[in-house]
């Protein structure tokens, strides 16, 4: 790889050890995919996807405090992944026992690292950092060094920014040396698709179901999904954004999809159209029964498979204001309708503190409230992580949260369904 | 006995048994529980992998295409070799992916593991090692099946 002297410089050890090692960590990475030079970091923030002080996690945690002591610091603030606990989230006491002293007991610590490190302000905690509520939403054509998989994608795909599917401790390395390796989603070429999605189904796809099946066909791949527009039209209004926010984080998490094109909708695919599609792509076709036989294909891996659901979690990844206020309407609708007062499974959702911050001055939040559903910041994921919960029958409709841990998948109608009349 | 030429990620020699997937190796869904609960023989815990699901994957050599899932991959896998419940060897099919190859770069730069990473070794590879088979890992990128 060709450096610059001031990367040369570092590389060599002219700025400290901790900092070379830095620099020799993000050239074998780029050598890796042949990357020939650094490219700058030019966003304003970065994003990191470790929020959670796993006692487990030490070795991330002794890093960090390696770059800590050499003074070897984030050059940008950053946002980060979910906390992992929340009090309003109702747990048994032996599975606080766990979380507590068991798995999270570094979170205080962990916390204070990432101040130290560059944290944006105290409550930057969310996967959906790119809410215009939170604040780090790139430009098109930024340069990001970002991981959390969910953010990923939607940066570069809904938003037109160029990131990697970095990983964690990667991610704040390119911001600590100001520049990440040239290669993959951050090049045109990278950037065209290997594959056509063609959707041929009678009604608007499930956004989660529609991208775990995508993201199971193409798994690392770029697809170019046609027919997509049908359902969610030609501009990336708000309901456009919510839907391709929860669609690439199951392309994601169910596969390992970067970078989505949606046909006359996404700003690359509006811009370059159907030229971003490579020759000899392949091609899949998605109709009803391919959904189907997706969602049918999912393992349920409760014990008991007919178990009464003892918490629903929505929002993974976190949900944004107008998805609040949707599913606040849904939900007292159908309350109404079957004749319940409140939801009859305890009921989460999750999203960006900011974003609750302002749910909160709606009046919105006191009928969500009165329907029995908890509002939180937590990452439902780590939360799912603790045996015990696990353990527990816990429905969702997020296909990454499926994907991570023993949550089971239902349709948001199927949702509504169980918690508003419930049986499945 | 069959010789694979692959590109040596991060090197090494090693021999060992092999436990193979031919679906993606979802990393935080496989390694988690293994990290979490003191499973030294880091058995896989990710339910969507019919291949792997169950089977402990520490020490032995991983033949998968590459790896997929959540952006903690890299570090979960660097965790792992700092936590001696990482795979002996690391083998892919493909051209490796952005996650694994930052678990394998910090491993290599920030830890004293040893876990030995070659890639494009092809999808005949993959269709050809099964479970239980030897594998040895030789220099430049030569991979032994038997």
């Amino acid at each position: 790889m060709k450096l610059t002297k001031k990367q040369q410089d570092i590389l060599d050890g002219k700025q400290g050890e901790t900092l070379a090692k830095v620099m020799k960590t993000l050239v074998m990475y780029g050598e890796a995919f042949d990357a020939k030079e650094m490219t700058e970091v030019t966003s304003d923030y970065n994003h990191l996807v470790t929020s959670f002080g796993l006692g487990v996690m030490d070795p991330v945690y002794k890093l960090m405090d390696t770059l800590l002591q050499e003074g070897v610091v984030s050059g940008q603030k950053f946002t980060v992944d979910p906390r992992p606990l929340d009090p309003n989230v109702p747990t048994t006491f032996l599975q606080n026992i766990v979380f507590k002293h068991f798995m999270y007991n570094k979170q205080a610590f962990y916390e204070e690292q990432l101040k130290k490190l560059g944290l944006l302000e105290k409550d930057a905690f969310t996967c959906t950092c790119y809410m215009s509520e939170v604040g780090n939403t790139p430009k098109k054509g930024d340069i990001l060094s970002w991981s959390e998989s969910s953010a990923v994608v939607y940066a570069n795909s809904v938003l037109g920014a160029r990131c990697n599917r970095n990983s964690g401790i990667i991610d704040i390395m390119g911001s600590i040396v100001g520049c990440v390796p040239y290669f993959g989603l951050l090049t045109d070429e990278g950037r065209k698709a290997d594959w056509i999605v063609r959707i041929e189904t009678t009604k608007k796809p499930e956004a989660q179901l529609l991208g775990s099946a995508i993201g199971m066909k193409v798994m690392e791949d770029v697809p170019y999904v046609i027919g997509l527009d049908k359902w969610l039209g030609n501009e990336l209004d708000e309901k456009a954004c919510t839907y391709l926010k929860d669609f690439g984080a199951a392309t994601a998490s169910n596969g390992a999809v970067g970078l989505f094109h949606i046909d006359n909708l996404t700003p690359e695919a509006k811009e370059q159209g159907r030229s971003l599609i490579r020759k000899n792509a392949k091609e899949y076709v998605i109709d009803d029964a391919e959904l189907q036989r997706v969602y049918d294909s999912y393992p349920v891996i409760w014990k008991d498979k007919e178990a009464k659901p003892k918490l629903c979690f929505m929002g993974c990844p976190h949900m944004s204001l107008q998805q609040l206020k949707d599913w606040t309407d849904v939900i007292e609708e159908n309350l109404q309708k079957y004749g319940n007062a409140q939801v009859l499974i305890p009921t989460v959702f999750t999203a960006a503190p900011a974003v609750i911050k302002e749910f909160k001055k709606t009046e919105y939040y006191p009928r969500l409230e009165k329907t029995g559903i908890i509002l939180s910041y937590i990452c439902p994921l780590m939360f799912m992580n603790n045996p015990l919960c696990g353990k527990m029958p816990v429905i969702t409709s997020s296909n990454k949260l499926r994907t991570y841990t023993s949550s089971r998948y239902y349709t948001d109608d199927e949702i509504v369904m169980q918690l508003c009349k419930g049986g499945n | 006995m069959k010789e694979f030429k692959g590109r040596v990620v991060t090197p090494g020699a090693c021999t060992c048994e092999a436990v193979v997937t031919h679906g993606g190796f979802n990393t935080l869904a496989s390694l988690q529980k293994a990290l979490q609960f003191g499973d030294k023989t880091a058995k896989v815990s990710d339910q969507n992998n019919p291949d792997l699901y169950g089977k402990p994957i520490a020490g032995k050599a991983l033949c998968l295409p590459q790896t997929i899932g959540s952006t903690t991959g890299g570090l979960v896998l660097y965790c792992a070799c700092e936590m001696k419940r990482n795979p002996g060897c690391m083998l892919f099919a493909n051209r490796i992916d952005s996650l694994a190859c930052a678990g394998a770069v910090l491993a290599s730069v920030w830890s004293d593991a040893s876990m030995p990473v070659v890639d494009e070794l092809g999808e005949e590879f993959l269709n050809y090692v099964k479970d239980g088979m030897k594998i040895t890992i030789k220099e430049n990128g030569i991979v032994e099946v038997e």
